[in-house]
């Protein structure tokens, strides 16, 4: 399309000039534009300057703490394979913690989403009453919980599974209403057209769509229980946790370093097993 | 057998059916041609009331339809639904897809935990017979094609042993091959069986091959009503005004 031969349409000057390149994210900026812009950008730097003040950013104290660092860091080395031992049973403790905070969590989860989900709820306000309540329980953090029913229960993996289950229940509940709220309408308005009972058309039309993606949440879930479940002995709720934090309270650093080791591995095995599950699930 | 009488329907200022009066006879293929937005699916959706309207009325064998609760779902059993996308759940069976044209008279429980009787699923397996997929009964119903996918859909209609059938569209997205043998299927459920078939269709063609009676509507009026033979240019004139003639008769 050279300008020689085609007259009419002529090409923007910017494009035909020989050489030189445009960096183009959207339409050209006007003046207004770029001032705001550049307003934008000037506030964003002032917050961050501002926040760093109030953090006590010290980067000449981190400068001087390196050696401490390092020799934590060495005195780590190398870990303690022996302590492998000892170690079984946490690490079995807090597979099982995750395991029923899931189950749990699912339990508590499941009457709630039919409520929480738009085209199914019975009313409005049931709707948004439920879905608050969901919100609240995904809102509050499970050490949180944890710290509450360690309180209320006791110190112990218990205490750590109601933490999981509570607020585990509160992330289950909002995704299986939004996989409801997901599904096709046409085969419900189809099933309904058959004569079929409310309750047979959530059977027949919407769970058979809905539950891939419950399978997928609930696994996704079990993942997230299993990392939290390596931290919360820390708060005495039970698992691995409780043996790193006592590791390191009696400076046993080579100790410590295993139980790091054992938990980074237990959550990469589940992250790795749990998303090749979910995708031969979601096929 | 079908009788709807007077039926207005409203979508905020558009008027979508504007006094329908039409009759659906048993054992006869009744096709509604029509443009895009002249009420055709909207007047499929009001006779079971899946659209619900202002005014007018739709009685079966003599008696209004109600419009809630389990008098709406015991008419609703009586009419089988054909849909253009078909409408089959994805992930169930094919034979599952078409027992569900079984659910509205089956016991609530046993339904709810998959159990059918042996009867259920005889009447399945034959409506699938009827559109000769019973060799498919097992194979989860999206790995079918879209063209077999609304034939099990046929079935699944067929499974209520209706008195009527309606189908919107139901080739709309299928190749001409698939086409006559869908719209074949029909026809031989209204003649074999004496159901009442409403079709709803944009192809002129096919209605002058598959229609024993066709009635043509636009802007939510009925604007002619004939036998086959009788759609000829002055009336396709009326049910699509502007339209270039010679290519709609090619």
């Amino acid at each position: 399309m050279s300008s020689e031969a085609e007259p009419a349409p002529r090409p923007a000057p910017e494009a035909s000039a020989a050489g030189v390149r445009r960096f183009l994210l959207g339409r050209p900026w006007t003046a207004s534009t770029a001032a705001r812009a550049l307003a934008l950008a000037a506030a964003v730097a002032a917050l961050l300057w501002w926040t760093a003040g109030n953090l006590g950013f010290n980067w000449g104290e981190l400068a001087r703490g390196m050696p401490y660092i390092a020799d934590v860091l060495g005195r780590m080395l190398p870990p303690n394979w022996g302590y492998i031992t000892r170690l079984w049973s946490p690490v079995a403790e807090t597979i099982q913690i995750a395991l029923w905070g899931t189950v749990l969590g699912v339990v508590l989860a499941l009457p709630l989403t039919f409520l929480a989900a738009r085209n199914l709820t019975p009313a409005a306000w049931l709707f948004h009453a439920t879905r608050q309540v969901l919100n609240a329980l995904r809102g509050i953090n499970e050490i949180i919980f944890a710290l509450v029913f360690v309180a209320a229960v006791g110190l112990g993996p218990f205490s750590g599974v109601l933490a999981l289950a509570i607020h585990g229940a509160g992330m289950l509940g909002k995704f299986f209403a939004e996989a409801i709220e997901e599904v096709n309408p046409g085969p419900v308005e189809a099933i309904r057209a058959t004569g079929a009972r409310p309750l047979q058309v959530i059977a027949f039309a919407v769970l058979p769509q809905a539950w891939p993606s419950w399978i997928a949440a609930t696994l996704y879930r079990l993942e997230v229980n299993l990392r939290a479940a390596t931290i919360l002995g820390m708060v005495g709720a039970g698992g691995i946790g409780f043996e790193l934090v006592s590791s390191l309270k009696l400076f046993q650093y080579q100790d410590a370093s295993l139980c790091v080791l054992v938990i980074l591995a237990l959550v990469m095995i589940t992250d790795w097993a749990s998303s090749r599950l979910r995708a031969r699930i979601l096929a | 057998m079908i009788e709807i009488r007077g039926l207005v329907k409203r979508y905020g200022a558009v008027t979508a059916l504007d006094g329908v009066d039409l009759q659906l006879r048993a054992g006869e293929m009744l096709v509604v041609l029509g443009p895009s937005g002249a009420g055709k699916s909207t007047l499929l959706r009001a006779i079971n009331r899946l659209v619900p309207f202002e005014a007018g009325s739709v009685s079966v064998d003599g008696t209004a339809v109600a419009a809630e609760g389990a008098a709406l779902r015991s008419v609703r059993r009586r009419i089988g639904m054909i849909f253009q996308d078909h409408n089959l759940v994805p992930r169930l069976t094919v034979l599952k897809n078409v027992l569900t044209g079984r659910l509205g008279s089956l016991p609530l429980l046993p339904s709810l935990a998959q159990v059918f009787s042996q009867r259920d699923i005889d009447i399945a397996m034959q409506c699938l017979a009827r559109v000769e997929l019973q060799g498919r009964a097992w194979d989860r119903a999206d790995r079918l094609s879209g063209g077999q996918q609304q034939r099990v859909g046929i079935a699944r209609a067929l499974a209520q042993q209706p008195a009527a059938i309606l189908a919107d569209e139901p080739v709309a997205s299928l190749d001409p091959k698939t086409a006559r043998i869908v719209l074949g299927d029909l026809r031989r459920a209204a003649h074999e069986l004496g159901i009442a078939v409403l079709c709803n269709l944009h192809q002129v063609p096919y209605a002058r091959e598959f229609a024993d009676r066709v009635v043509g509507m636009h802007a939510g009026r009925i604007v002619f009503e004939g036998p086959r033979e009788a759609l000829d240019a002055q009336a396709l004139a009326r049910i699509y005004p502007g339209l270039a003639l010679e290519a709609a008769l090619a």
